[in-house]
């Protein structure tokens, strides 16, 4: 289930050694361009866990359905909030579903 | 960060690490290890080789909706011992090992709610069952929760380093050796104990939606678990366990997303495409929608067989807010799926959620597959530990009782290495090693070989096709585990034409490298129990029927002379009184 980057909000994570993306990806899948751009090295083998799209501080990078398991076009844009996050989906037909929750607590 | 490319053996550095615990994969298991191991001694030199980013890594990378054990109030350990031998059919269990993981079962869940994991409590400030054993809890930031805290504790983490072979001094594992998936480098981690907690082997089977150009990896396991963690010790004769009890469970149709999400916590009934609830009417004397693991995994793919798929979970009595927390449990677990039914067009609480088996998997931590270890956590081979999905013998681990199992392997490695002390390196064996890990890399771009690719993709459609995968509907018999024999046997002595273009190809020419190994033990104990103890799990077409006489583990052992695998039982013991086939 593939990555897909916006070249245009892609800053490659400007001075960081690796973008968060690169930093993060279980599979080894993300990584740098010469264009400084993050890009999925291998878009067939993404196991979907939404860790670069979560991650990615500028929200360039979507997760997308491939057609051959759903059709076009859905979305599910995360927003990381410092103790909860916001989901916003939209399905198909154009309905919109919001969620929020809260994904960490104070630590004791 | 640049991916250098080399092409002499020469120009590769070697990195060597003495410490005195080596952790390889920094997990849910292998982060309860490195934080006990600080925790008990502060001063002690923890190393932890993970092959990907701890932050992201292991099984519970993408979150957790629930932690599937946490013994309520009024319950023991010993009772969560009988639940579980009962989900597995009476076993057999190593009662031994579940109840020592049970007695220390809660801390470790209350060890991450300190730590800031989300557990959804009810108005009185008691967790949420959805289930007997199981509590919900927002864990999309579980894994980060952990990895922070493994940080903090002081144990060194070498992130992208994949292991390669343990490091060994006779018959005593002294450590392993891994490369650098981004640095290229060849490390050596000279260790006093060794701590395997890798996880368990996605990726042996093919799964069913792998054909499609983008969707290689739609598994429920995480595919970068490839079962490397068996391999090395496979590969030093370690006596493995229980193998061929896989874990094939019913998933979510097409995007393999977990099912007791629904099923468990909405109560969703399971039903055919006639709309009748099959686990009522086919497995009322198994006990209906509480029958055991395996029969609920295999009961969707026996109504296709018999004719009557589609099959669901039925959401449509779902209320819109329950709709509203359903898909709220699955964005903290695997929030795709959310993406998938939008992809789809769907209301649940019109039309029901389509649910199919899964592919095969080794896991450790829901079934029983792994090493054979001692009350410790140690592994027939000496100074080598195991904890979390990579060691055997105890099925319905889940995230808690992985982390336990962490704590509990950290604590037997600490008090072996007392008593030993790191012997001088054995400058041939590393040298060794290193030759054979970059070989793929270094046999350069004009090599007229096998893409790990090309080879995987064989290996997964013979393992589908001839070892029990889901297009045949789980079933095998003895002719087709030996021509998998055959062909997994023609493929390894055809790893010598593997060749890897960059670092990152060369991790996929050892996960495949490393599946062949764990895939041909893994034959090896289908073919050995002549029964069908659990179906679906495991099931012989030409044995169907249960035999008492297998009423005992199943063990493995690669004789390292002959490089034939040995087969041979233990007995069950049973610890805990009752009948086993209750809870």
């Amino acid at each position: 289930m593939p990555p897909r980057v916006d070249r245009e909000k892609c800053d490659g994570c400007n001075a960081q050694q690796e973008p968060l993306c690169e930093q993060v990806c279980p599979g080894d899948l993300m990584a740098l361009g010469e264009d400084k751009k993050a890009y999925c090295r291998s878009r067939r083998d993404c196991w979907d866990c939404m860790s670069c799209t979560k991650i990615c501080p500028v929200g360039a990078i979507e997760t997308r359905m491939p057609y051959q398991l759903g059709y076009h076009v859905a979305k599910l844009i995360p927003m990381m909030g410092t103790d909860s996050i916001t989901w916003t989906c939209i399905d198909i037909n154009g309905n919109v579903e919001r969620f929020r929750y809260k994904n960490r607590i104070e630590p004791e | 960060m640049s991916r250098k490319i080399v092409t002499d053996i020469n120009e590769v550095p070697t990195e060597v690490i003495e410490t005195d615990l080596l952790i390889i994969g920094g997990g849910n298991a292998g982060c309860f290890s490195a934080i006990e191991a600080k925790k008990v001694d502060p001063n002690l030199r923890v190393a932890v080789m993970e092959k990907a980013h701890i932050s992201r890594s292991g099984a519970t990378a993408a979150g957790m909706d629930a932690i599937n054990t946490y013994i309520p109030e009024g319950k023991t350990p010993e009772d969560l011992v009988r639940w579980s031998r009962s989900q597995v059919g009476g076993g057999p269990i190593r009662e031994d090992l579940a109840l020592s993981n049970a007695r220390e079962l809660n801390e470790a869940v209350e060890d991450l709610e300190s730590w800031g994991l989300p557990i959804l409590r009810d108005e009185d400030g008691n967790p949420k069952y959805r289930g007997k054993w199981d509590i919900s809890i927002h864990g999309e930031q579980l894994k980060p929760i952990m990895a922070e805290k493994a940080i903090q504790s002081g144990a060194d983490i070498y992130n992208r380093v994949t292991a390669t072979s343990l490091l060994m001094d006779g018959d005593r594992c002294v450590g392993a050796t891994g490369f650098g998936i981004r640095d290229g480098k060849f490390y050596v981690f000279r260790a006093k104990a060794t701590i395997v907690s890798t996880g368990g082997a996605c990726g042996l089977y093919k799964s069913y939606t792998s054909d499609a150009t983008s969707s290689h990896h739609q598994t429920w396991m995480n595919p970068f678990n490839v079962g490397s963690g068996y391999a090395i010790g496979i590969r030093q004769g370690a006596e493995m366990t229980s193998l061929e009890q896989r874990w094939v469970a019913t998933r979510t149709k097409d995007h393999c997303g977990p099912v007791d999400t629904i099923s468990v916590g909405y109560k969703s009934s399971i039903i055919n495409a006639k709309g009748e609830r099959i686990l009522e009417k086919h497995y009322s004397h198994l006990g209906g929608d509480k029958a055991p693991r395996y029969i609920r995994a295999n009961a969707p793919m026996e109504e296709w067989l018999a004719g009557r798929g589609p099959t669901y979970a039925d959401t449509t009595d779902l209320s819109p807010e329950d709709a509203k927390d359903l898909k709220t449990d699955y964005l903290n677990e695997r929030p795709s799926f959310v993406l998938f039914l939008a992809s789809r067009g769907q209301d649940i609480t019109k039309e029901p959620i389509e649910i199919y088996g899964s592919d095969p998997y080794l896991v450790g931590g829901h079934c029983q597959s792994g090493y054979w270890v001692d009350i410790e956590r140690m592994t027939t081979i000496p100074g080598l530990f195991s904890a979390g999905e990579s060691a055997g013998g105890t099925p319905n681990k889940f995230v808690g009782g992985c982390a336990t199992e962490g704590k509990l392997a950290t604590r037997g490695a600490i008090k072996y290495m007392a008593s030993v002390s790191l012997p001088d390196l054995d400058s041939g064996q590393v040298a060794k090693e290193k030759e054979r890990v970059f070989a793929p890399l270094l046999r350069g771009p004009e090599f007229d070989g096998v893409s790990p690719l090309e080879m995987e993709e064989r290996m997964q459609r013979l393992m589908d096709e001839y070892a029990g995968g889901i297009s045949q509907f789980y079933r095998t018999n003895e002719e087709r585990l030996d021509y998998a024999l055959k062909h997994l046997k023609m493929m390894e002595s055809q790893t010598q034409y593997l060749y890897a273009k960059d670092l990152h190809d060369l991790m996929s020419a050892h996960e495949v490298l490393d599946r062949l190994v764990v895939a041909e033990v893994l034959v090896n104990h289908l073919k050995f129990r002549k029964e069908t103890r659990w179906p679906g799990w495991q099931t012989r077409s030409d044995y169907p029927e249960l035999d008492p006489n297998f009423d005992c583990f199943v063990e493995s052992r690669l004789n390292k002379a002959t490089g034939e695998v040995e087969m041979f039982t233990r007995p069950y013991e049973q610890v805990v009184p009752g009948d086993r086939y209750k809870a």
